[in-house]
C-alpha cells in the first residue's frame, strides 16, 4: 500500500504539471531570451534557464505533456489492440485463430521497439506520432499475451462453464465475464507499459526519431544538452531526473496496485 | 530432443521468412519511388532513373524480394548508396564495435547481478535485501543513455579516466578498446543488471521454499549450503534465460548509447543511413538486428528444452 501512495504521489506530480501546462508555464517555452541564456537555478528561474533562456521549470512542463502523452497513447493502442486478440485468441483456444494470433505475437516480439521506430522513421520521417506508432505496435503482443494467459485460466472455471450451458456464445462470454476479471491484470500491465513508453519515448526523442523541434520532450531536452551538459549540467539534470521519477512513480505504482488488486501475490513476491 | 530442435529450427525459419517480408514491404513499398525519395526532391529525372535501374526496382516486386532474401542468404547486402561499397563489409566492420559492446555489457551484468541477487534472497527482509530492491527500482527507472551522460561527467570530465567518446579501434591491443568501451557498457547493463538481479532474487526465494531445500535441510546441511548445492542450480534456470534474452536487447539499446559516445557501431552506422536516405543499410542493419533476436530466441529455447526435460514434451 505504501508504495501504491508514493508511487502514485510521484506519477501525479508530473502529470499535474503536464496537465497544468496546456492553460500555464512561468515563462513561454516558444519564446527566445539569449540574454538569460543557461542561467544555473536559482531566482526567478528556479531550475534555470537552456541555451536559448528559455525557463527549465517551464520546458520540463512542457516536455512532460508530450512524453506523458505519447506513452499513454502508445498504451492504448497496445491495449486497445492486443486484449481483443488476446480475448480472441483464448476463446479459440488451440484453433488456427489461437495460431494464427500467437504467432504474429512472436514476429512483432522480434523488432524490438527501437527497430519499429527506425523502420518507420526511415520511410515517414521523424516525429512523436511516429514514435507512439513504434511504441504502439510493441505494446500489442504484450498485452494479447498477458489477456490471453489470464483469459485461458478463466475458460475452465466454473462459472464460464456455466454461461456456455447456458448457451452464451464465446465472444459474448469474452467480453461479459473474461474481461472484467482480466480488467485488474492489464490496469497493472498498463502502469508498467506506460512506465515501459516514458523511457522508450526519450530514447526515441534523444537520437531524433521522435517529438522534433520546436516541440518539447524530456528525450529532446536531453539530446541538447548533449554538447552543453560539461558547463551547465542542469540542462541535463533536470530532464534526466524527471524521467527518473515518472518512471520510478510508476513502477512502483504497478507494484502497488498488483499487491492491491490481488493479494495472492503478496506471498509469492515478498 | 532432435524431433523438438527440428521443430524450433522450423518455426525459426518461418519467423525470418516472415519477418524479411515485413521489412521488405515496409521498405521497399514505401508510398512513392524509393529511388526518389533516397535522391530527394530536386533530383533530375535521369539521376533517378539510373538509380532505379541500379537498385534493380525495374523488376517485379517478387523478383525484388526473391532477389534481396537470397543475397541475404549468401552474405550479399548489396552496395550502400552512399558509401559506394557493399554493405555487408560496412555491416561487419561495425559489427566489431557493437557485438564485443553487447558482450562487455552483457558479462558485466551478468557478474553484478548474480551474487547481488543472491545475497538479497539469502538475507531477505533484511537491510542488504531492502537496499537491493530500493538500488534495482531505481536502476530500471534511469533511462542508460541519461546514465551514460553522467558517467562522461564524473569518469570522463571529472576525473578524467575514460575519454569521453570515441574508438581507437582493436589494432592497437585489446586494453585501449576495452577502456573505450568500458563507460559505454557500464550505461547498458545499468538496467539489465537491474532486472536480473531481481529475477535471480525472486527465483532463488521461490526455489528455497521448495521441498527438496527443506529435505536437505533437515538432512543437516546449513542455509548456506543448501542453497550453494540445491537451490541456486534450479534457480539459474529462469536467470540463463532472461540472459540469452538480453542479449539481444542489448544488441538493440547499443544503438542509442552508441550516439552517446560517438562510436562507430551498428547504431551510429543506422542514423547516419537514416540521414542520408540510404535505405539498403537500414534495410540490412533492421534484418540483421531482428535476425539476433529470433536466433537467440531460438538458442534460448533449445537451452531451456536441454535442461528442463517437460517443455520438449509441450513444444
Amino acid at each position: 500500500m505504501r508504495a501504491l501512495i508514493l508511487g502514485g504521489a510521484l506519477a501525479a506530480v508530473f502529470v499535474a504539471a503536464a496537465l497544468l501546462s496546456l492553460v500555464w508555464t512561468p515563462g513561454d517555452v516558444a519564446a527566445v531570451d539569449i540574454g538569460n541564456r543557461l542561467k544555473p537555478p536559482g531566482w526567478p528561474h528556479l531550475l534555470g534557464t537552456d541555451h536559448l533562456g528559455r525557463d527549465m521549470v517551464a520546458m520540463t512542463m512542457a516536455g512532460a505533456r508530450v512524453s506523458i502523452a505519447v506513452a499513454l497513447v502508445a498504451v492504448g493502442i497496445g491495449m486497445g489492440l492486443g486484449v481483443p486478440l488476446g480475448l480472441a485468441a483464448a476463446a479459440a483456444r488451440g484453433g488456427w485463430l489461437d495460431e494464427a494470433i500467437m504467432r504474429g505475437n512472436d514476429l512483432v516480439f522480434a523488432f524490438p521497439s527501437l527497430v519499429i521506430a527506425i523502420l518507420i522513421t526511415a520511410v515517414f520521417g521523424p516525429s512523436a506520432v511516429n514514435a507512439i506508432i513504434a511504441i504502439g505496435i510493441f505494446n500489442i503482443p504484450v498485452f494479447a499475451r498477458v489477456t490471453r494467459g489470464a483469459a485461458l485460466s478463466l475458460w475452465t472455471r466454473e462459472f464460464i462453464k456455466a454461461a456456455r450451458v447456458a448457451g452464451k456464445e464465446r465472444m459474448r462470454i469474452s467480453v461479459e465475464h473474461i474481461l472484467p476479471n482480466v480488467a485488474n491484470l492489464l490496469i497493472v500491465q498498463g502502469t508498467i507499459q506506460f512506465s515501459l513508453g516514458i523511457l522508450a519515448e526519450a530514447g526515441l526523442s534523444y537520437v531524433g526519431l521522435g517529438a522534433q523541434p520546436p516541440t518539447p520532450s524530456w528525450g529532446r531536452m536531453l539530446a541538447e544538452a548533449q554538447t552543453m551538459f560539461a558547463f551547465a549540467p542542469h540542462l541535463a539534470l533536470v530532464p534526466g531526473l524527471s524521467i527518473v521519477l515518472t518512471v520510478l512513480g510508476l513502477n512502483l505504482m504497478g507494484d502497488g496496485l498488483r499487491d492491491y488488486l490481488d493479494p495472492r501475490l503478496r506471498r509469492v513476491r515478498a | 530432443m532432435l524431433r523438438y530442435a527440428l521443430r524450433r529450427f522450423l518455426s525459426l525459419t518461418l519467423s525470418l521468412v516472415a519477418a524479411s517480408l515485413v521489412v521488405f514491404a515496409i521498405i521497399e513499398v514505401i508510398p512513392g519511388d524509393p529511388a526518389a525519395f533516397m535522391l530527394g526532391l530536386n533530383a533530375a529525372p535521369e539521376a533517378v532513373a539510373a538509380l532505379r535501374a541500379e537498385l534493380g526496382l525495374d523488376q517485379g516486386l517478387v523478383a525484388r524480394y526473391l532477389d534481396w532474401a537470397s543475397g541475404m542468404l549468401r552474405g550479399d547486402f548489396g552496395v550502400s548508396y552512399t558509401y559506394r561499397t557493399p554493405v555487408a563489409e560496412i555491416v561487419a566492420d561495425r559489427l566489431w564495435v557493437s557485438v564485443p559492446l553487447a558482450i562487455y555489457a552483457l558479462s558485466l551484468s551478468t557478474l553484478i547481478a548474480i551474487p547481488v541477487g543472491i545475497l538479497a534472497a539469502a538475507s531477505r527482509g533484511r537491510a542488504p535485501d531492502l537496499a537491493v530492491i530500493g538500488l534495482t527500482q531505481l536502476g530500471i527507472a534511469v533511462p542508460n543513455f541519461w546514465f551514460a551522460m553522467l558517467l562522461v561527467i564524473v569518469f570522463a570530465i571529472g576525473l578524467g579516466w575514460f575519454s569521453a567518446g570515441g574508438f581507437p579501434g582493436w589494432q592497437d591491443g585489446l586494453l585501449p578498446g576495452l577502456k573505450a568501451l568500458t563507460l559505454p557498457a557500464i550505461a547498458l547493463a545499468l538496467p539489465q543488471a537491474s532486472i536480473l538481479a531481481r529475477v535471480m532474487r525472486s527465483a532463488l526465494i521461490d526455489t528455497l521454499g521448495e521441498d527438496f531445500v527443506r529435505t536437505a535441510r533437515a538432512k543437516g546441511l546449513s542455509q548456506g549450503q543448501a542453497l550453494r548445492r540445491h537451490a541456486l542450480r534450479n534457480a539459474l534456470i529462469p536467470v540463463l534465460t532472461i540472459i540469452g534474452l538480453q542479449f539481444s536487447f542489448l544488441l538493440a539499446g547499443a544503438i542509442i548509447i552508441e550516439n552517446v559516445f560517438f562510436l562507430p557501431g551498428l547504431g551510429r552506422l543506422v542514423f547516419q543511413a537514416i540521414a542520408q536516405r540510404d535505405l539498403i543499410v537500414v534495410e540490412s542493419v533492421v534484418m540483421l538486428l531482428v535476425f539476433a533476436v529470433i536466433l537467440v530466441t531460438f538458442l534460448v529455447d533449445l537451452a531451456y528444452a536441454a535442461v528442463d526435460p517437460r517443455l520438449r514434451r509441450r513444444g
